[in-house]
Parts: C-alpha cells; sequence; structure tokens
C-alpha cells in the first residue's frame, strides 16, 4: 500500500489551537477516504444506526485549514499570514495554575493511576454533589443522582442512549451545537426543529432578540415527544432564556410527560444583567430533567473531557448503566484533580474571587472588545448574553461568492473566502440548523471569544486592515 | 402508555410493571411511563459495580478487580506530570479528535514494525477511551439487529451486554479443559476450542468473531495454529474479527503473542484493540486504542465522533512518550515490555504455590495478570445449595471477603447464562500486586489451610 507523503503544518500554527499538527495533502486525504477496497464484501457495511452520520462541519473546516496552510507552506508567502483561529471553541488562555497543580498532584498518587468507581470517582461526585446542592437548593445525592462522562458531550451521548429509542420524537431548537441531531439518529429517534426566531430590526442585535414562539413550540409537542433538548447559555447565539422562557417549555414538558435534557456547559459564563437558571429547579422538572455540566468549560481544560449528568435517581441509573457498557468508568487522576479545583472554588462561592465568576468577568471583556472590532468592520455581531460565542451578520458585506462552485450555504462559501483571503477563521452558522431553516441562518457566522490577547490581537489587525480595503 | 402497537404479551407486562413501578416509587410530577430504552433491558446487572463495592465494603487483601496495586513505572508518571505542568498549555485543551498526533504516529509505527504492514497513523489507528470504548465502538459500528457475534467462553464479561446493546445475538463456544499429562498441572494451554464445534458456530448471520488473547480470564495464549484455525473460518465465511489484545505484552514461559491481524487475509478484516492501562500499568488513564483497515476504522470514527469525540489530551501525550522509549528499547532487557511480564511470571508462581499449598487447585496462565482456580475441594466450608439462584462462585467469594478477608472474582461471571453452572467452582485471581499485597493473601491462605488441616 503506497504510503501518501506527509506534510506538516508549521509551528506557527500549533500555537493558534489548530487541531491538526500532523496533515496530509488534503487530495491524498480524499482519495483515501473514497478509495473503494473492491475486494471487500457486503458484509463489511456499518450498522444501520451510523447511517449517514460520518461528517460534521468539523472535518470540513480540518480540511479546508489544512489546505490553505498547505498552499502557504506551498507558495512560501513572505508576510507569513497564519490563520488565526477564532473558529473552534477551545480556549488558548491557560487553565488556573490551581487546577493544573491539582492534576501534577494526582499523577504522582500511585493508586491515582489506576480505576476509580465506574460512576465517578467519590471525591468528585461528592464535591459536585454539595456544589450544585447549594445552586438548586435541594438534597442531590453524589452517588445516586450524578453520574461522570467523558465531557459535556458523554453526558449527551448518555442520557440519548438511555432514554431515547426508535419511535421517540426529539425537540432540538435551532440552532443547536451541531451533534444533539446525529445523536439523536443514533438511538434511532427523530428531531423535531424548532428555530428561534429573530424578533427585531435595527442595528446592535442581542442574544435576547432572539426567542422561541410560544405556539410554534407547542405545536411541535405530541405523544411521541420523548424530550427536549435545552442549551442555556446557548451555543452559538448565546441566549441566556430567561425564567419565563424556561416556565413555557417546563410548562409543555409536564403537560405532555416528556423529559428535558438541559446542557448547561457555560451555566457560569453569564455576562452582566443576566442570571443562569437551572431548568431542572422550575416545580415540577426535577423528575424529569437531566443536566449537564462541563469542567472543560468551567475550568477552561477542554482537553480534561469530564462532564457530568445530574438528576433524579430513576433517570440517572438508566444513564449509568449506558456507562457501564460503554466505557465503564473515566480517568481518576483527572477526576481527583477536578474535584479538588471544585473543592477550593466551592468554599469561595460567595466571593467574587471564585473562578466561576472571575473568568465570566474576564470573558465580559473579550466579548465588548470582540463586537467593538466587529462594528468596526461593518459586521454586525449579535451580543451574547452568556457563553463565549458571538455570531456575526456578514451580509452587509456583500461579498461576491458566486465564483465558488461548491454546493454550499453562503455561510460555509464565506468562511472558506474569509480563512483563504483574510486568514480568519469561523465556523458557519448553517452547521448548527436542520436543513429547512439553512436560508434563515446562512448570512451568519460564529466566532469564539475565548482567546488571550495576542489572538484577538491578531484578529484586531486583520479586521482593521479588512475595513480599510472596504472603505 | 403504549406507545407502539403490536407489543408481545411479555413487552406489554414489561412496560406496565414498570410504569407501576415508577408511579409508586415517587410523587407527583414524574414520568408516567417506562423512562429507558429497551435496548437497556437486561443490561443493568454488572459483577464489576458488585463485587468492587463488596471488596471496598470490607478490609480486605484485594486480589479481584483486575489493577495494578503498584505505580506505573516512572517514565510515563512523568511524562504525565510533563504534559500537564509544562509550558505547553494546550496539552489542556483539544486535541485531534481521532487521536492525539504524538500517539497515532508512534503506534503506526510501533505496530506497523511488529505486524509488517503498513499502518497509517491517520486512518488506521483510532484512539479511545480505554479500550473498553473502542470493543463499543466495534460493535455499535459493525453490528447490526439481525448479525450474529461469536463469543468463546469464558470471556470479558462486557462482550455479551455490548453485542446486545448493539441489536446482535451473541452465540458462545466454550474452551474445553482437556485433562493434562500426568504429573503435570493444568494449564490454560489445556483448554482448547473444538474444530468442529467452532467451524459449525458460523453462520450466514455471522457478522464477526470476538478473540481475546492472551484471554481474561484464564490466561490462555492462543497458539498460531489456534489463530490460524480461527483466521481459516473467518476467510471462508468472510466474517470480522475483533481482535481485543490488552494484554500482548503479558505472556510468560517463553510463549509468544501472535497477532492475528499479521496472519494471511486477515488484515482487512481485523478490528486490533490495545490498552495503555494494561501495557504501562496505568488503567486509571482509560487510554485505549484500535487499528485496522480504514474501510473499517472509518465505521468506528463515525461512532466515536458521536459518542464522546475527543479524549483526554495530557495522558494521550504520556503515553506517546512511553511508546517512544518502548520503541527505542524493543526486545532489549531495559524494555518496559520486557522487565513488566518476567516480574509478573514471578508473582505467579509464587501465587501458584500458595493455593497449591492450600487445597485449591490453580490452573496456570500462559499469559495476563490473572490465574484462575479450582473450587472443588472447598464445597465443604461454603455448601452447595443447589436451588439457590446464585451461582456458586459468587457465594464463596463473598464468604471469602467476610471472612477470610480475600477478594476474588467468580469465573460463572465470565460466562453465559447457559453454561454458568457448568462453571461456578472456578475463581479469578489477579496477582499484578505488590510484594506485601501477595504475601498478605499467602498469610491468609496460610491461615485457612491450618484451620482446616487442625492443629
Amino acid at each position: 500500500m503506497e504510503a501518501p507523503g506527509m506534510l506538516f503544518v508549521p509551528q506557527r500554527f500549533l500555537c493558534l489551537g489548530i487541531r491538526t499538527q500532523l496533515l496530509k495533502t488534503v487530495s491524498s486525504l480524499r482519495s483515501f477516504r473514497f478509495s473503494a477496497l473492491a475486494t471487500m464484501a457486503s458484509k463489511h457495511k456499518n450498522a444501520k444506526r451510523i447511517e449517514g452520520l460520518d461528517s460534521n462541519v468539523w472535518t470540513w473546516l480540518v480540511d479546508l485549514v489544512t489546505l490553505v496552510s498547505l498552499r502557504v507552506e506551498f507558495t512560501k508567502v513572505a508576510a507569513d499570514p497564519s490563520i488565526v483561529n477564532l473558529g473552534q471553541g477551545l480556549p488558548d488562555i491557560s487553565p488556573p495554575s490551581y487546577v493544573k497543580e491539582e492534576l501534577a498532584k494526582a499523577a504522582a498518587v500511585d493508586r491515582l493511576n489506576q480505576y476509580t468507581r465506574g460512576f465517578g470517582h467519590p471525591a468528585l461526585v461528592k464535591v459536585l454533589s454539595q456544589v450544585y446542592e447549594k445552586i438548586c437548593g435541594r438534597k442531590i445525592d453524589p452517588y445516586t443522582d450524578i453520574l461522570v462522562t467523558v465531557g459535556g458531550y458523554g453526558s449527551l451521548f448518555s442520557a440519548m442512549q438511555a432514554l431515547i429509542e426508535e419511535g421517540d420524537e426529539v425537540i432540538i431548537i435551532e440552532p443547536f451545537y451541531d451533534c444533539y441531531e446525529p445523536m439523536v439518529k443514533m438511538a434511532g429517534a427523530k428531531p423535531v426543529f424548532i428555530p428561534l426566531r429573530y424578533k427585531k430590526a435595527g442595528n446592535s442585535a442581542s442574544s435576547a432578540d432572539w426567542v422561541l414562539d410560544p405556539t410554534e413550540l407547542a405545536s411541535k409537542f405530541n405523544s411521541k415527544t420523548k424530550a427536549i433538548i435545552l442549551n442555556t447559555p446557548h451555543n452559538p447565539i448565546g441566549k441566556v432564556y430567561t425564567k419565563e422562557e424556561l416556565q413555557l417549555i417546563a410548562d409543555l414538558c409536564i403537560k405532555h410527560d416528556s423529559l428535558c435534557i438541559s446542557d448547561e456547559v457555560y451555566e457560569w459564563l453569564v455576562y452582566t444583567g443576566n442570571k443562569h437558571i437551572k431548568i431542572a429547579t422550575l416545580p415540577g422538572m426535577w423528575e424529569r430533567t437531566v443536566t449537564i455540566g462541563s469542567a472543560g468549560k468551567t475550568y477552561s481544560v477542554t482537553g480534561w473531557k469530564l462532564g457530568w449528568s445530574i438528576g433524579p435517581q430513576h433517570l440517572i441509573k438508566h444513564l449509568q448503566v449506558v456507562q457501564q457498557n460503554t466505557l465503564y468508568t473515566c480517568s481518576t487522576p483527572l477526576q481527583e484533580a477536578l474535584a479538588q479545583a471544585f473543592l477550593i472554588d466551592f468554599k469561595r462561592m460567595d466571593d467574587p474571587d471564585c473562578y466561576f465568576y472571575s473568568l465570566s468577568r474576564e470573558l465580559e471583556g473579550k466579548r465588548n472588545r470582540m463586537a467593538q472590532l466587529l462594528q468596526e468592520v461593518g459586521l454586525k455581531p449579535v451580543i451574547p448574553e452568556g457563553g463565549y460565542f458571538m455570531i456575526v451578520d456578514v451580509s452587509a458585506l456583500d461579498v461576491d461568492l458566486s465564483d465558488m462552485v461548491e454546493d454550499r450555504p453562503y455561510d460555509y462559501k464565506f468562511v472558506t473566502w474569509m480563512i483563504k483571503s483574510k486568514k480568519l477563521s469561523a465556523i458557519p452558522l448553517t452547521a448548527f440548523c436542520g436543513l429547512e431553516t439553512k436560508e434563515q441562518f446562512e448570512k451568519y457566522i460564529r466566532f469564539c471569544f475565548i482567546k488571550q490577547d495576542s489572538t484577538l490581537d491578531a484578529a484586531e489587525m486583520i479586521l482593521k486592515k479588512w475595513s480599510k480595503q472596504i472603505a | 402508555m403504549l406507545r407502539r402497537a403490536g407489543l408481545s404479551l411479555g413487552q406489554f407486562l414489561w412496560r406496565r410493571k414498570s410504569s407501576a413501578e415508577f408511579s409508586c416509587s415517587f410523587g407527583k410530577a414524574k414520568m408516567s411511563r417506562p423512562v429507558q430504552a429497551q435496548k437497556l433491558e437486561g443490561l443493568d446487572k454488572n459483577v464489576w459495580v458488585e463485587f468492587v463495592k463488596l471488596a471496598a465494603t470490607y478490609p480486605t487483601v484485594n486480589l479481584g478487580q483486575g489493577f495494578p496495586d503498584f505505580s506505573p513505572p516512572d517514565f510515563v508518571k512523568e511524562a504525565f506530570v510533563k504534559a500537564v505542568s509544562g509550558e505547553n498549555a494546550m496539552l489542556h485543551q483539544y486535541t485531534r479528535v481521532f487521536g492525539h498526533p504524538a500517539l497515532v504516529t508512534i503506534l503506526a509505527r510501533f505496530f506497523g514494525k511488529l505486524l509488517g504492514q503498513d499502518i497509517d497513523s491517520l486512518t488506521n489507528v483510532m484512539v479511545t477511551v480505554g479500550a473498553y470504548e473502542a470493543l463499543f465502538c466495534c460493535f455499535q459500528a459493525l453490528v447490526d439487529s439481525g448479525d450474529e457475534v461469536i463469543i468463546i467462553e469464558p470471556y470479558f464479561d462486557c462482550y455479551e451486554p455490548m453485542v446486545k446493546m448493539a441489536g446482535g445475538t451473541p452465540v458462545f463456544i466454550p474452551l474445553r479443559p482437556k485433562t493434562p499429562a500426568p504429573g503435570k498441572l493444568m494449564s490454560s494451554g489445556d483448554w482448547q476450542l473444538d474444530p468442529a464445534e467452532l467451524a459449525s458456530k458460523f453462520t450466514r448471520r455471522t457478522k464477526a468473531i470476538v478473540l481475546n488473547s492472551p484471554n481474561n480470564p484464564l490466561g490462555k495464549v492462543f497458539s498460531k495454529k489456534e489463530m490460524e484455525l480461527i483466521a481459516d473460518l473467518c476467510v471462508k465465511h468472510d466474517v470480522l474479527c475483533f481482535s481485543d489484545e490488552v494484554y500482548e505484552w503479558l505472556v510468560y514461559d517463553g510463549k509468544k503473542h501472535i497477532r492475528i491481524a499479521s496472519l494471511p487475509g486477515m488484515w482487512d478484516r481485523t478490528i486490533t484493540i490495545g490498552s495503555a492501562g494494561k501495557t504501562f500499568s496505568a488503567t486509571g488513564w482509560k487510554v485505549g486504542w484500535t487499528f485496522g483497515p480504514d474501510h473499517l476504522l472509518k465505521h468506528l470514527r463515525t461512532v466515536h465522533q458521536n459518542c464522546v469525540y475527543h479524549c483526554p489530551t495530557a495522558a494521550q501525550e504520556a503515553v506517546a512518550q512511553g511508546f517512544q522509549r518502548e520503541f527505542e528499547r524493543y526486545g532489549k532487557p531495559e524494555s518496559y515490555f520486557v522487565q513488566l511480564p518476567q516480574e509478573l511470571q514471578q508473582k505467579r508462581d509464587r501465587l501458584v504455590q500458595s493455593l497449591l499449598a492450600v487445597g485449591m487447585k490453580p490452573i496456570i496462565p500462559e499469559g495476563t495478570y490473572f490465574l484462575i482456580a479450582d473450587l472443588s475441594d472447598f464445597k465443604a466450608e461454603v455448601p452447595d445449595l443447589p436451588d439457590c439462584e446464585e451461582p456458586y462462585d459468587s457465594r464463596f467469594i463473598k464468604w471469602m471477603i467476610k471472612n477470610k478477608g480475600l477478594a476474588a472474582i467468580p469465573v460463572s461471571a465470565f460466562y453465559s447464562t447457559a453454561q454458568k453452572r457448568n462453571f461456578d467452582h472456578l475463581i479469578r485471581f489477579c496477582f499484578v500486586k505488590e510484594e506485601a499485597t501477595l504475601k498478605a493473601a499467602e498469610d491468609i491462605l496460610q491461615q485457612w489451610k491450618l484451620k482446616k488441616t487442625g492443629p
């Protein structure tokens, strides 16, 4: 078998957080993927449950960035326009030092390098129960009401595998974190979409302007509705659902006896004037809600891949059964370190220095800076109330992309053009919606602003230069 | 609440019962219908959850669950500490979904050499959350409702529920113990597949066979001839092979671990699974991997990206460093892959002696860090209860934990329902333990013997 040539992305890309460091030429990659091994019989076919679930926006982006960086490599552009990556949601800021120190400490203890309790390391589930008891104002049993998973992603997967099956419908609010749809499908169920709709006209929009239509939402519920997936604070728009909005959803869940899978990974990242409310704390909702959290987003350690599901025993026990039949247990040293970090912050939960609040303050500054930069170049950002993403309406720039032949929505083409010509990356918003709403969202792209100052400085330079070209 | 027409009576009753359970147990505003997916039916029991909890409840010398009670080697521990506290803060952030580049590169190089196969780091290797997730991905990716999967008994217990969760049908075939030569102790090598029986298990519906060599719990290291038997049938019936080789380095008495993917016709139909936990004595890191042809691995990638997506970064970096070091020392006396099995062979031999001395009959494992002992002579202490649902070995171990402070795992847990009764007088000990633990176990066994034989 001929081995295609391997090309390495220059070191400079690594520090900007681009994921892939070892890359092939895209053409060889594609031919490798599509090469038909004619001798293979149909018995080697994939299981039906994963049919059509193979591609996603992230592989598209990786391929694109690869292509662009390879061109840079080939043409040896003197000015070295490294791609400033505001696309994928990963911090390039450092996690707090005590978090890193706790991990180093844990790794040095012999027994912490061996298996721990499958459903969650005791020290971790205990402190999680303390933190969330305080927030929810109810007793949470660390052993029966909590499951530790491989990231918030793992919690989503466990919840869906445990509670969703063929014949079920699951309501997904658009735009949505892109994994919800394939996960619902992999569980054999049918996703039912409802879009957030932009209510206002005018300039500087806020994520609060994107709302659900109550009648439309009610129409999506029926006897087959097993669950609704809620994401607050919301990725990609940054919306922080109000109590009234949550009550609307809760009333429908109770009326139709549906579950709520509440993805609250950005729960600490809410900006001035907003409050994160847990739908599980509304009357009648604890019994039917699985609430998901994430260490990656809480402590800026996405590479730890630890998350948790919290809910009533009669739901969590099924997620635990999934866990014991999928990966059994999560990493021990990481869980121990996370437990210690949580203990530190639990003790100062009434103190503004608590990392949960200090990170939010830091990010609010970055949010405001990002918004200003985008406005200066004529783009229309939607100011998020929470999370670390910002969506931007790019239609005012009226970039002519008619020469791009790919059959893709406008935002994909725009991002492709922006990466190639401006060396700035973002994520196309239509990656986060179903087929029917693509037209509604294709003029938006998503930027991530949990980036260190030097990255934002580099973005600023690109945007300022860009605005001069437009003027 | 019945949501599908045409439920069988059994399903109807099950659902009614479940609804009733829910309505009785909780207050108002709860689910009034069975909430869990049907695919979970029967998958809730788990031997580890039960016995790990038990061993933790009582003061025990724990030779039960399979994990070392000593440290991973310094070079990997240091690599991990370096990865998490070094200058590169990006090691705390997401890495490549299908495997950290440094890790997949070295795995491709290392195993490519061993298999004599060109392994591409990007398309032929995928990193998983332990070998456990690798197994999960295999079944979810490639097993559908109506598919049969052959499982050799005794088997690592998760294979069966994983096949079922994927909607497949497990088809079992037992290893059958042959009487050892006179004067010799029984070895795991004396447990063999009957070729005709094995051939009879392959049908049109057979999608895959799961091979585990070295085998947990028996310790069997399949010989080349045995592997060829399996390979021939796979090729003949166009069946896939999921090869769980997590104990690949732990082979004793000069035996050789054979990788079935290296046999003719097998690379294109085999997914090989490995584990950093077993390789580097770091079970808590939960880093595993698969390698195989792209046309199969691409489906595992689809499952993985819809299930956990990324694996933790820092531990992958550390495992990459570990493999790099071993690659440079391969086959040399200072290689950890040479030293660990040497050390474990001695521990094995020592435990064998302790068990013989007390009247248990150990089956000498050719590989892994597990050892099965036959309890037949112990039936007097824990009486047989023919009508009892719980297998004898399980009851015996519970008694042993509470009364002797020694934990092991019942071997019937590694057998299908049909076979449990035939293999319920065997218990599994784990000997990847430090000196003090094995000495403590020895003392318990000695005391036990004295009690039995009297002053």
